[in-house]
């Protein structure tokens, strides 16, 4: 790892100001960047750490019923604190890693971060969620814009993502076996405007909606409506653990799964 | 009724107290004063010609003590090979040169160019950042029947091709083989690949080199299963140092697999360092370079043919094999495709005619050696696919098949037609164990079950042999080994009675702390705790060949048993003489000695204190002092054998394998401590488990590994297996070593692939998906949901 400084701020406008620096980087959990760091793949000039910003840490919900959840809020903080109202995000979080990265990473490092094999895309798209920045406020169909990008601009922070809470919702997810990541993840969730369907893991262009699925789930919500439907292979990812073709497969199997287990 | 001391018994590991909290003293533990550090700058490339290297800016960054390539070794000797095979035309293998840091050519990604000696870590690593290295890429060579055609890059210039050797075994047997399979009246054939696999010991390699020039003497602390391998081949070949002048320690190991035998580059570069820069110098492996530097396992690619007569019983087995060496011969790499693999091509069978041809080939991928079973798992791999898919084209019971071609225990001892002769053996007894403890008469219940739940259930069958303890000396010696293969032993009992015992073998995760003592204290009548295990340092135990290939109890227990039989001789004499009794009526037992038919007894403690206050003692007979040891060449291998069967469940929807059940029926001859040798077949188990469904060494045609870290190279963990079942009541004690015992290290990773991969196809097939005969390892749900769909 090559040298750094590193400050922690308390609050965004710090943080801001802090990250305006030459080759300054947010920090939120490290689970990713404190790895690529130690093999001096990435080699930022400033850490900025969000773990102090108070007001970016918690769970809440807001006037219009949407589960808010502080952009520096671990994931075991999240799978615990919305265990009752919002089950199938919960869930989601409980499956990211393990106890440590749980304990360490963050809803909005992995939003900010956007792996193709996270699990916590396909519930920000799956949910239609808000992410809300230090500036402004960005739709999740806006937001995430391929592998590794996002609709982030330089400096930006995720500071809150706002759920609204769906009348059904769960998260399939098939583990790489190596890394326990997404090989192929699914997020389905019933709103009374319709269904959505988001997957992750398994396409070259990050996380994205299953329209298909989404409107034979919105007429009706069984793992029957999606059983004849099918992803085309195209796009998809190929790599040493799975061919575009099985991670195809397995993103109609998921959403099945997903939709059972919903119920 | 269990004992509770010594043979037989299972006291808990008395080693584990200090690992477990945290008092080991593993290598990167030491820490000399005035110590710098090292990093290697490795290529990242796998096949290239290297135009220059500028150190010049990296040798004036802060910090640096001295940088070294491979200029400077120069003089210096290559990392050399220890076993020479000759090929099918009695020509010697091709053999080539191994330098410390790469010189002219990088032959594999990892490769070490240049080592940046400095006062930290991270400023030998910012150093190494800073040289700049002039390489122009070559085509890499990485598909091994490719590289051994007409007209191929070569890994190496100044050899013929990339062929290491064509071997034959038994080359006399060739034709005729090539007959019984034309005449058979049926013949399997089964193509396959013995996947590679990186062995990931949880410590990864280090090394510490110290030279004191007040005495000319060096010290190199290494991660070894073997350090009088190391100092014999680094002080003799590499760098010229005689063993006085060396001494090689290797402290608490944590796990070797095969990966720690042999004698890296690292450890010469550290110790001639050490000298060089006028500081002690130490490496520590990051677990990325432990990927690319460690020698790899298996990776053979093979064609096996199985011919049966009408009455099915093995006619004869002709396998072609492909062997990776990856870019230079690691220290026994040659051995392993050879003599430790077609000599078990048998199997437990009665097979009268084989012939196994192996290719060697250099390919630019990181070294392969022995891994856990080294060359055994992939004959039994082989072997029991075969007969597997023999069963199933037959259309009889695979387990019927096997016993009817088991050698029977009235035939041994039995000689096969690869050259070895079993001394032992009841394989019908293990098989019928082992089809009990998986209550095989249930398995159609509760295949029902699974398929109620939309599994698929299968039942998966095999039985192994390995030869362990490869020995003895003088044949290993004909079969190209440069190298003997004994082992040592000093017993040195102290004047109170307490006992050091010095061993040349080597512990790193065996528990010799604990088992050899119950055999001593046992043959001695003492308690255990009365004896310490001396090992991994060669100022202290006398020469000896360390540990690998299960050979611990079989040769190092069986030096123990001679050195302790001597020292027990000469104390039967010192109490002949303290009870005035004749020496032949002195009798041990439970700790003194005793005048055979009368009350009159000595203690073992008066013993020991008069060998060493020799007051009233014969001095004119024999010396004073109780100290004896032994050298123990084996007359020939011990041959463990057992039952491995599973039941796995396949999700139809994803392909993904789930090992419900398996046990492990073996016979390891006579067992020193139980709960040890559990545990040794536990670990071997989850390896096996591990090479089968899970782990996989993969690089893509560039040459680059693509499984280079725990993100893509998986280990098996403990949510993967299930409950094992062990079991080795099944005896049939070892006839050749005094203590009856066979070595059990590595049965559990030799055993285990097979049976998993056949109870995968099993459950295929009884899910009517009878086209796939075979999916190659590690069946991965992606694999097996390709094959029931191809």
């Amino acid at each position: 790892m090559h040298n750094f400084e590193f400050v922690k701020p308390g609050t965004i406008s710090d943080a801001v100001a802090a990250l305006g620096g030459e080759e300054a980087q947010a920090l939120g959990g490290g689970q990713t960047l404190l790895p690529t760091m130690k093999q001096r793949l990435a080699a930022p000039t400033t850490l900025v750490s969000l773990s102090g910003v108070g007001e970016m840490v918690g769970v809440c919900t807001n006037d219009a019923g949407e589960i808010c959840i502080g952009g520096a809020t671990t994931h075991a903080q999240v799978q615990a604190e919305t265990a009752s109202s919002y089950p199938g995000l919960s869930g989601l979080a409980g499956q990211i890693g393990d106890p440590a990265v749980r304990n360490r990473g963050t809803i909005g490092g992995s939003l900010a971060n956007n792996d193709p094999a996270a699990c916590y895309p396909s519930a920000a798209l799956g949910s239609g969620a808000t992410i809300v920045t230090n500036t402004r406020e960005i739709a999740a169909d806006d937001y995430f814009q391929g592998m590794f990008t996002t609709a982030l601009d330089e400096g930006e922070i995720v500071t809150e993502v706002r759920f609204p809470v769906p009348m059904a919702a769960n998260y399939q997810k098939f583990v790489q076996p190596a890394s326990r990541f997404a090989l192929t993840g699914v997020f389905v969730a019933k709103y009374a405007s319709g269904v959505r369907v988001a997957v992750t893991g398994a396409s070259e262009n990050g996380v994205f909606r299953w329209s298909e699925a989404e409107a034979a789930l919105s007429s009706s919500f069984t793992a029957d409506a999606v059983k004849d439907l099918s992803v085309p292979a195209d796009g998809m990812i190929g790599d040493l653990h799975g061919t575009p073709d099985y991670r195809a497969h397995l993103v109609k199997v998921m959403t099945g799964r997903a939709v059972t287990a919903a119920q | 009724m269990p004992k509770d001391s010594g043979i037989g018994a299972s006291p808990k590991r008395r080693e584990d107290v200090r690992f477990l909290t945290g008092k080991g003293q593993y290598t990167d533990d030491i820490n000399i004063h005035g110590q710098a550090y090292a990093h290697f700058l490795r290529s990242e490339v796998a096949h290239g010609t290297i135009n220059g290297i500028d150190t010049s800016a990296a040798a004036s960054m802060p910090g640096v003590v001295q940088i070294l390539t491979a200029k400077d070794f120069e003089g210096v000797g290559g990392v050399p090979c220890g076993w020479q095979v000759t090929d099918r035309h009695g020509e010697a293998m091709q053999e080539p040169k191994h330098p410390v840091l790469a010189e002219g050519k990088v032959r594999h990604v990892g490769d070490p160019i240049a080592m940046v000696i400095a006062d930290t870590l991270e400023q030998a690593r910012d150093a190494a950042e800073a040289i700049d290295v002039d390489i122009t890429e070559l085509e890499p060579v990485m598909d091994m029947k490719a590289a051994i055609k007409d007209g191929a890059t070569k890994v190496h210039d100044d050899l013929i091709s990339n062929l290491c050797y064509d071997w034959g075994f038994v080359e006399e047997n060739r034709e005729a083989v090539d007959e019984a399979i034309k005449s058979a009246a049926h013949v399997t054939t089964l193509e396959l690949v013995n996947n590679r696999l990186v062995a990931n010991p949880m410590e990864p390699r280090v090394a510490v080199g110290d030279y004191a020039p007040g005495t000319d003497d060096y010290t190199l602390y290494t991660t070894s299963q073997n350090p009088h391998v190391i100092r014999l081949l680094m002080g003799a070949f590499v760098l010229g140092i005689p063993e006085h002048k060396l001494r090689v320690v290797a402290p608490d190991v944590g796990g070797g697999f095969g990966a720690k035998i042999y004698h890296y580059a690292e450890e010469a570069a550290c110790t001639f360092a050490a000298k060089q820069c006028g500081r002690p110098v130490k490496w520590t492996s990051s677990r990325s370079e432990a990927f690319i530097s460690d020698a790899h396992g298996r990776d053979h690619v093979t064609k096996i043919e199985l011919a049966l007569d009408a009455d099915h019983k093995f006619t004869a087995i002709r396998t072609d094999t492909y062997a990776n060496m990856g870019a230079y011969l690691s220290t026994f790499a040659p051995s392993i495709p050879t003599w430790l693999h077609g000599t078990l091509m048998a199997g437990n069978y009665t097979t009268p005619l084989i012939y196994v041809n192996v290719k060697a080939v250099f390919t630019n991928t990181t070294p392969v050696d022995a891994y856990r079973g080294a060359g055994r798992p992939e004959a039994t791999f082989q072997l029991e696919r075969v007969i597997d898919k023999a069963a199933r084209e037959l259309g009889v019971d695979p387990a019927d098949l096997r016993r009817k071609n088991f050698i029977k225990p009235d035939q041994f001892p039995y000689a096969t037609p690869v050259a070895v002769e079993y001394d032992t053996g009841d394989y019908d007894a293990t098989l019928d164990k082992g089809m009990e403890m998986i209550d095989a008469a249930g398995f159609e219940a509760r295949a029902a079950e699974s398929k109620a739940k939309g599994k698929l259930r299968g039942l998966g069958i095999a039985h192994f042999i390995e030869a362990c303890g490869i020995a003895p000396s003088n044949l290993v010696g004909q079969l190209g080994a440069r190298a003997g293969l004994y082992e040592s032993a000093t017993v040195r009992v102290n004047a109170t009675g307490s006992i050091s015992v010095m061993t040349g073998s080597h512990s790193h995760g065996q528990g010799h702390e604990t088992s050899y003592p119950q055999v001593v204290a046992e043959m001695l009548g003492i308690d255990e705790s009365m004896i310490d295990i001396v090992h991994g340092d060669t100022s202290k135990t006398p020469m000896g060949m360390g540990t690998y290939g299960s050979r611990s109890i079989a040769v190092g227990g069986s030096a123990m048993v001679r050195a302790t039989e001597k020292i027990i001789n000469k104390a039967k004499k010192i109490a002949a003489h303290l009870l005035e009794a004749s020496e032949a009526d002195i009798e041990l037992k439970d700790g003194a000695f005793s005048v055979a038919g009368t009350d009159k007894s000595v203690a073992w403690g008066d013993v020991t204190l008069a060998a060493y206050v020799p007051h009233n003692y014969p001095l004119e007979d024999i010396e004073p002092g109780l100290e004896e040891t032994a050298f123990y060449d084996p007359s020939n291998f011990t041959y463990p054998a057992g039952a491995y069967i599973c039941e796995v469940e396949v999700d139809p929807e994803t392909g993904k394998v789930d090992v419900l059940k398996f046990v492990a029926a073996d016979d390891f001859g006579n067992v020193i401590n139980p709960m040890i040798v559990y545990g040794q077949v536990h670990g071997g188990v989850a390896q096996g488990i591990g090479q089968a469904l899970l782990e996989n060494c993969a690089y893509d045609e560039n040459g680059q590994l693509l499984s280079g870290s725990y993100m893509d190279y998986t280990m098996p963990r403990a949510d993967d297996l299930p409950m094992f079942d062990v079991d080795h009541s099944c005896v049939t004690p070892c006839t050749h070593n005094p203590l009856g015992v066979k070595g059990c290290g590595e049965a559990g990773a030799i055993g285990t692939p097979p049976a998993i991969v056949n109870g995968v196809i099993d459950a295929l097939h009884r899910a009517g998906h009878t086209h796939v005969s075979h999916i190659d390892m590690p069946l991965t749900p992606a694999r097996v949901w390709a094959a029931m769909n191809g």
